[in-house]
């Protein structure tokens, strides 16, 4: 195992803890649910270490607030969302045009095609 | 990429970029749809206490690892590879000849799910948590576990900044197990403390 191995813990009070419902991690789309698999398989693979991701999601969530005073619409996974993109470019894994070519060929699928 | 107009609401954008991530990244080999799925899998359906049952096999058969458990739980459990997600930095207190744990939350029903699996339905239960501090001999035989006098109860109360869980102690009769078999002993509720792991005669 890596040594820059932090321990993987979801902090459970902050604005860096999940939703939960009683005790139970809360997910409000399908989407969430699975970018939350995905996060997590790729720590374990050993890609990044815990606090690389969790400093970006704390980070997004703050520049986020300071963009939104009134706090509406704040939605949990979509700073999850914008923290992994940023690991993931930073960690040089895939590149940010990569992902972008694949977005754009996704949106362009043909109406009820898409799931 | 956010703000690129068009007729797609923020749900569904998110929903692409989140899709787009996974595709870029399984096509590229550095994770797998399998590995996603486990980690899905684990959240939507009770585990069981398998983790945690591996946790306390190790510790049983490795005093190193015990050790390091005792001192830095939330460390150590990272040494074991498994799909597991703690809530909360974990403190494992093991169970000793005359001191027996049990662990409660008081306030609600923090619980280490990570190792345990989803909670039983007593654990959230208002009359378990506010009688095992209050008077534990009693909870615990009513739980069909009955102490030996003067035996020393501790009571840990989990938080949402803490997680307990307790390390039973090796039941005789197993002494040439493998990890691996031993984990079959370990019972969700010896890790918390209201019962004990199974004796090699019971499986």
């Amino acid at each position: 195992m890596a040594d820059d191995k932090t321990p993987r813990v979801l902090d459970d009070a902050g604005p860096a803890a999940p939703p939960r419902k009683n005790g139970e991690l809360l997910f409000d789309h399908v989407w969430e649910g699975r970018l939350f698999g995905l996060t997590m398989a790729l720590y374990d693979s050993g890609a990044f270490a815990w606090d690389e991701f969790r400093e970006r999601l704390i980070s997004e969530i703050a520049d986020w607030e300071r963009e939104h005073p009134d706090g509406s619409e704040y939605r949990y996974y979509e700073r999850w969302l914008a923290a992994f993109e940023r690991l993931v470019a930073d960690k040089g894994l895939c590149a940010a045009e990569d992902l972008m070519g694949r977005f754009r060929d996704l949106a362009a699928r043909p109406a009820g095609h898409d799931h | 990429m956010s703000g690129n107009g068009g007729h797609k609401h923020s749900h569904s954008e998110n929903e692409l970029r989140a899709e787009a991530l996974e595709a870029v990244l399984t096509e590229k080999g550095i994770v797998t749809a399998e590995a996603i799925e486990a980690v899905i899998r684990l959240f939507e359906e009770d585990i069981g206490p398998m983790n945690g049952a591996r946790v306390v096999a190790r510790a049983w058969t490795d005093p190193a690892f015990r050790a390091r458990l005792l001192d830095d739980a939330t460390t150590a459990v990272g040494e074991i590879e498994m799909v597991m997600i703690l809530e909360a930095p974990l403190v494992v207190v093991p169970n000793e000849p005359g001191v027996h744990n049990v662990v409660v939350c008081t306030l609600c029903s923090c619980y280490p799910s990570g190792l345990l699996g989803i909670s039983p339905s007593w654990y959230k239960d208002p009359a378990y948590r506010s009688r095992v501090v209050r008077e534990p001999r009693n909870v615990l035989s009513e739980m069909g576990l009955e102490l030996e006098p003067g035996w020393e109860v501790r009571v840990w109360d989990s938080s949402a900044e803490l997680r307990y869980m307790v390390l039973p102690e090796r039941p005789p009769g197993c002494d040439d197990w493998s990890a691996e078999r031993l984990a079959a002993l370990v019972t969700r509720d010896s890790m918390i403390g209201t019962g004990r792991p199974r004796l090699p005669s019971e499986i």
